[in-house]
């Protein structure tokens, strides 16, 4: 049984390589067979990996030494546990329906770029595998670039388009950023523990220092800051938006931005040593969450609002984390995946019935012609918006809950966001569905439900996406919490809130009450007259997400590259070639100068003979006193 | 007998190249005893890799006190496999260029090769500064002859700038001669030295400075961009993919065994130049509108993390080092592949005039981006490993040094990924509008090049046991 | 008469010698100077020889010191004579050569 684990990432590596390979060969429909069969059978795997977990425990297996030397060892090793094949199926399942989707979405592409396309996802997926299933934080960190990588070729898959490479440079370049807190941490761990391996960090983790604990802690959430895009660095998430949709719901759902959440919860038994942290990591969380659902308001691009509801579900995720809710943040991931995926799916399917029109002031009324994608959506969006008895409400509920217990604020700014989560995403399905068709007349002629191949899973994922929460009903509620106390060998460190109960159902019906107030409010306000003309005031700004591209561009990259000018030009040219080429010239004009006494002239040879024969003369006279003069100097 | 044939192959067939007449000989002839060379090291390393078959002995200038000693440790094993792997695939790969009088051309290649190989196997002072030169002066022909149009500017530097640096080790190598016992210059001999402290601090620098030259380090650095530019694209792989490499070899092989004490006084005033060095370099390779100007401050800045990783004389930094110098030649040789492909087709260089080359040319277009990504150390190829572990080296010494060389990695990201994106994506150009595929030779080479890659990558335990020795005498 | 005279006298010449080498360019006259240096010195040296003679007289009557000195400045007068030879027939086809006897022309050391 052990044994199966290699072939999890085995699976879409092989199909990365064929479909790479054979990119000129392979028939489009047989590139999206293997590609998605690859997912597939990874999914089946899971299952039994699942189920042997849950009744013979976690295992660990190394595949071969990766980095040997002396006492110091890092083994290719993939462990599985209760967490990693939780991910494992949510990666796998919702990959593979992704995958699904995207044969029929991705169809109108030439067949060479169609396997690229399949070959980048499989890679994608493989890369997710490596982070989820590593036994350490190298091999980790491996998936960890992985991914951003597979993001970087997946962003900029249309790389005709130089504003999509540009989004895709963002990406890479700022996870990069986090990436390399993630390597410091690592290096931390190695000086101070000698080992990499979750067991033995974990076993020895109270040996480190409080300081060494917050450091480590803090430069691991640098990383986690990066991949699952938190204040500072969440601008490329919304820019990844250039990919094609269903790689933003992969990015966004079952891969890549919930590799922050799995790290810590992964690394629970660290973090809980160090309180700073933990608040720090509440603090951004909650800060992110509100900040990208008031952005989330006013955007008008179909996905971006999607994009930005992720960044701040996400928020929502490190709250819980912040607090000690780890499986409450496990739990939304889930959940969130299910959902945002759905979400994301049927956005793609919306912009494929209007060719590639993304703006939903020119959409409306989609309701009748798209009723496949108008079910699900809604179904999305419920899910999403926190309405009992769908999945975001259990899993969002929990982290509020815990979030109330730590601190009653957070509760509240917290209740605040879920209920701009709700306005905002029925604002978005309100314009988009429901009043009149506001497009182009040709678009309206060819509008057109897609095909089965999008359309089922379309459906599972909506089924998901309502009945997913019910593996995690609180005991108040009556339920048993089954993810809780599956997940409990795994994180241990998770924090026991105590609520009474008539607090925790009056906390319950509040947030239910304002979110559904939310949902009504939008509903209303947008089917008739939705927004057309263009924001001003403050509403501009939050249009223009807070300027925050502008400023970073102003405080970072242009400094940046103005002492690269700088540095370029002034100090290498000027500076030290110059110098170099100084010393050059000064010879060549000395030795131009002295050239001019050997003139070949008799007269001059002579004189120069003379001289220096009086200059001898002159210093074997005055020897002694001239060294006296030398010494006195010296 | 494997070093000794090592650098004899290559020898004589650069001799023999100088009467070949036809240019198609010796190129031929080239490409045979290169890889002749890569089958015997190859040999030297699977098959007869018992200690007796890799140390030779004669006598040679007896009044001076010097033998001919060479021998093959570690790091020696290492960087000669470099070498051999190295020179087949520059020659392959650049197979179709023209040059006019070839047969010197080759012969002046090989001859490099040679003295590449001296330099790595060389056991005795006064022969390792023989093949230390000798492995210049080729190189200044090649480039002052079949260089750019502003070669001989150019060359003149470069070999100024290297030549002072050889005087000064040629002083201190004469230093340290008298300073033994019985006048010798064989290695053991120097090793078992004890320089004061004040002649330690004084002969360091006169090695140093030569190396540091050579590698380049910053501030020393300033005739290799134009150098890399300027010579024939075959010379600057050598020259970056190898020739570099001396430079750390050198610290690594008689400098810091030599003047143990001096290297600890001032290694942190190196390693912190390296650094400076390092996002130095990087911010300057952001602004470049050149592909070779581009790689050669990358080179620059990957040098220094070598530099720095050295002198933190930590065993696992140490190691990285080893790794590294082979993972940076194989990379770098490759990306310079790939820019002398890009030239000898559409004439140009610059990223104003290039672009949308991945609609036209697909293969070079995945070859460079998995270089790219090689060349930024993403994880599971080979420049990951050796990163990974320098820059854990490094950590150990001081963290916020690691923390500013770090800056490196995230610069390194964004200038290389702007050449990619410069290079290959966006609409074609004029010049960029007729593009065809790479050749056949170049697309195997870079092939050859992508499996080492990613082989090391994921599997680099083999490298890593190839230098133990080496890093544990260090150590000691 | 006090050796002093004769000091100065021959410095004198030789300084004028000197001068002469440096500014005239008639290859004669520099000619000239240089003999006259060679004169200076013969004058030197018979001075001294004199002197060296006379005070050694004072403690033996049989004495030869000092004759060393006359010996040199014959055969210096010898090389004096040996050069003017070859000098003046380097001359005398320089002039007809060139029709000159500046020695400015004789540059051909400069290239």
């Amino acid at each position: 049984m052990n044994k199966l684990v290699y072939l999890v990432p085995l699976f879409p590596l092989i199909g990365f390589l064929i479909n790479g390979l054979g990119r000129k060969s392979l028939s489009k429909s047989l590139i999206g067979i293997i590609g998605s069969a690859a997912i597939l059978a990874s999914f089946v795997v899971s299952v039994f990996l699942f189920i042997d977990v849950k009744a013979h425990g976690a295992s660990v297996v190394t595949a071969f030494n990766f980095i040997n030397i002396d006492t110091f060892k890092i083994g290719f090793a993939f462990q599985v546990d209760q967490l990693s094949s939780l991910f494992l199926l949510i990666i796998t399942g919702i990959g593979f329906l992704i995958h699904v989707y995207s044969t029929a979405y991705m169809h109108e592409e030439k067949s060479e770029h169609f396997a690229r396309y399949f070959a980048y996802l499989n890679l994608f997926v493989f890369s997710m595998l490596l982070l989820v299933l590593g036994a350490n934080y190298v091999i980790m960190f491996i998936g960890w670039e992985g991914v951003g990588l597979c993001s970087y070729l997946l962003i900029g898959f249309w790389f005709k388009n130089n504003n999509y490479n540009y989004a895709a440079k963002k990406a890479f370049v700022m996870n990069r950023i986090g990436d390399l807190g993630f390597l410091l941490a690592v290096f931390w761990l190695i000086a101070k523990l000698g080992t990499v391996n979750y067991a033995d960090v974990f076993a020895a983790a109270n040996i480190l220092s409080k300081f060494d604990v917050t450091a480590i802690t803090l430069l691991l959430f640098v990383g986690a800051m990066g991949k699952s895009a938190q204040i500072p660095l969440y601008t490329w998430l919304p820019d990844a938006m250039a990919g094609p949709t269903p790689v933003s719901a992969l990015i966004h759902a079952a891969t890549m931005v919930t590799a922050g959440i799995y790290m810590i919860a992964r690394s629970n038994v660290l973090y809980s040593m160090s309180e700073v942290t933990m608040n720090l990591v509440a603090i951004i969380g909650l800060a992110t969450a509100l900040l990208s659902a008031t952005i989330a308001i006013k955007q008008n691009d179909i996905k971006k609002v999607l994009a930005y509801s992720t960044v701040s579900q996400l928020g929502y995720m490190f709250l819980g984390l912040g607090v000690g809710a780890y499986t409450g943040a496990v739990f939304h991931v889930m959940t969130h995946a299910f959902f945002k995926a759905l979400l994301f799916l049927g956005a793609g399917s919306v912009i494929h019935a209007m060719h590639h029109e993304q703006d939903i002031r020119n959409m409306g009324g989609l309701k009748k012609k798209l009723p496949i994608t108008h079910a699900t959506f809604l179904l999305g969006c419920i899910a999403i918006a926190g309405i009992p008895p769908f999945s975001g409400f259990f899993s969002k509920d929990e982290i509020l809950a815990a979030a109330y217990a730590h601190n009653p604020i957070y509760w509240g700014l917290g209740v605040a966001g879920a209920a701009m989560t709700a306005f905002y995403m029925f604002r978005l399905y309100a314009t988009t569905f429901l009043g009149t068709f506001r497009g182009t007349h040709d678009q309206e002629h060819h509008l057109h439900e897609s095909p089965k191949a999008m359309t089922i899973p379309l459906i599972i994922l909506s089924i998901l996406s309502v009945l997913g929460g019910l593996v995690g009903i609180p005991e108040i509620l009556g339920g048993h919490h089954e993810l809780h106390q599956y997940l409990s060998k795994v994180l241990i460190s998770e924090k026991a809130h105590h609520i009474e109960h008539s607090t925790e159902y009056m906390l319950m019906a509040i947030s239910v009450a304002i979110a559904a107030l939310a949902v009504i409010f939008a509903i209303v306000h947008f089917s008739k007259k939705p927004e057309l003309k263009d924001a001003t005031g403050i509403a501009k700004a939050m249009e223009n997400k807070w300027y925050i591209d502008e400023l970073y561009d102003a405080v970072i990259v242009r400094p940046l590259e103005a002492v690269a000018v700088f540095l370029k030009n002034i100090i290498e040219k000027s500076g030290i070639d110059a110098f170099v080429n100084g010393v050059g010239k000064f010879v060549n004009y000395s030795s131009r100068q002295l050239r001019l006494v050997q003139s070949g002239q008799v007269g001059n040879c002579i004189l120069i003979m003379v001289l220096s024969i009086v200059i001898f003369i002159l210093l074997w006279f005055y020897d002694i006193s001239i060294i006296r003069l030398v010494d006195k100097f010296f | 007998m494997i070093p000794l044939s090592l650098i004899l192959l290559p020898f004589v067939a650069g001799i023999l190249s100088f009467f070949v007449k036809s240019d198609n000989g010796s190129k031929q002839l080239a490409l045979f005893f290169s890889i002749a060379t890569l089958a015997v090291m190859l040999l030297g390393l699977c098959v007869f890799n018992q200690s007796a078959y890799h140390h030779f002995d004669v006598s040679w200038l007896v009044s001076l006190g010097s033998r001919f000693t060479i021998g093959l440790d570690g790091m020696g094993k290492m960087l000669c496999l470099l070498t051999a792997i190295s020179f087949p695939i520059i020659i392959a790969a650049t197979y179709n260029n023209k040059y006019k009088s070839t047969n010197n051309f080759y012969a002046l290649l090989l001859l490099t090769q040679a003295g590449l190989m001296g330099v790595f196997v060389a056991m005795d002072g006064l022969l390792f500064y023989f093949f230390w030169e000798l492995a210049l002066i080729p190189v200044y022909f090649l480039c002052s002859q079949w260089g750019g149009e502003k070669r001989i500017a150019v060359t003149f530097k470069f070999f100024i700038y290297t030549f002072i640096g050889s005087l000064l080790m040629l002083v201190g190598l004469l230093f340290l001669y008298y300073k033994t016992p019985q006048h010798s210059f064989a290695i053991k001999d120097l090793y078992n030295l004890h320089l004061a402290a004040s002649e330690q601090n004084f002969a360091f620098w006169l090695f140093f400075i030569a190396f540091a030259i050579k590698m380049p380090i910053f501030p020393f650095h300033t005739w290799q961009p134009d150098a890399y530019e300027q010579s024939p694209t075959a010379v600057t792989m050598v020259l970056s993919g190898i020739m570099v490499k001396m430079g750390i070899f050198a610290v690594l092989r008689w400098l810091i065994p030599i003047f143990p004490d001096a290297a600890a006084k001032y290694g942190q005033l190196i390693i912190i130049l390296s650094i400076i060095g390092i996002v130095y370099a990087s911010l300057i390779a952001i602004k470049q509108d050149d592909v070779k100007r581009l790689i050669a401050y990358s080179s620059i800045a990957h040098i220094g993390l070598m530099c720095a990783a050295i002198f933190t004389m930590n065993s696992i930094g140490l190691k990285g080092v080893m790794l590294q110098m082979f993972s940076h030649g194989v990379n770098v040789i490759g990306l310079w592949i790939i820019a002398d492909a890009i030239e000898q087709q559409l004439g140009t260089r610059k990223f104003s005039e290039l672009g949308g080359l991945a609609q036209k040319a697909p293969t070079l277009a995945i070859l460079l981006v998995v270089l790219a990504f090689a060349n930024i150390a993403l994880p599971l190829t080979n420049a990951f490993i050796g990163e990974f572990l320098m820059f854990n080296g490094l950590f150990q010494y001081n963290v916020y040094f690691a923390a500013i060389a770090g800056v490196g990695i995230i610069l390194a990201a964004v200038y290389t990924l702007n050449m990619v994106q410069k290079v290959l994506y966006g609409n074609t150009t004029t010049i960029t509008e007729n593009a065809v595929e790479i050749s056949g030779n170049v697309k195997w080479m870079l092939a050859i090049i992508t499996i080492m890659i990613i082989v090391f990558g994921v599997y680099p335990q083999p490298m890593i046991d190839l230098t133990k020795d080496t890093v544990q005498a260090l150590i000691k | 008469m006090p050796i002093q005279y004769y000091i100065y006298l021959s410095l004198a010449l030789f300084s004028i010698g000197i001068v002469g080498v440096l500014v005239r360019r008639n290859a004669i006259i520099v000619f000239m100077c240089i003999e006259l240096m060679l004169n200076a010195v013969n004058l030197l040296l018979l001075a001294f020889s004199k002197m060296h003679y006379n005070t050694a007289l004072l403690t033996n009557k049989e004495t030869t010191a000092g004759t060393e000195g006359q010996l040199f400045v014959f055969f210096i007068m010898v090389v004096a004579a040996a050069e003017v030879s070859v000098g003046l027939a380097i001359i005398v086809m320089m002039y007809r050569n060139i029709h000159s006897v500046d020695v400015n022309f004789l540059n051909r050391l400069k290239n």
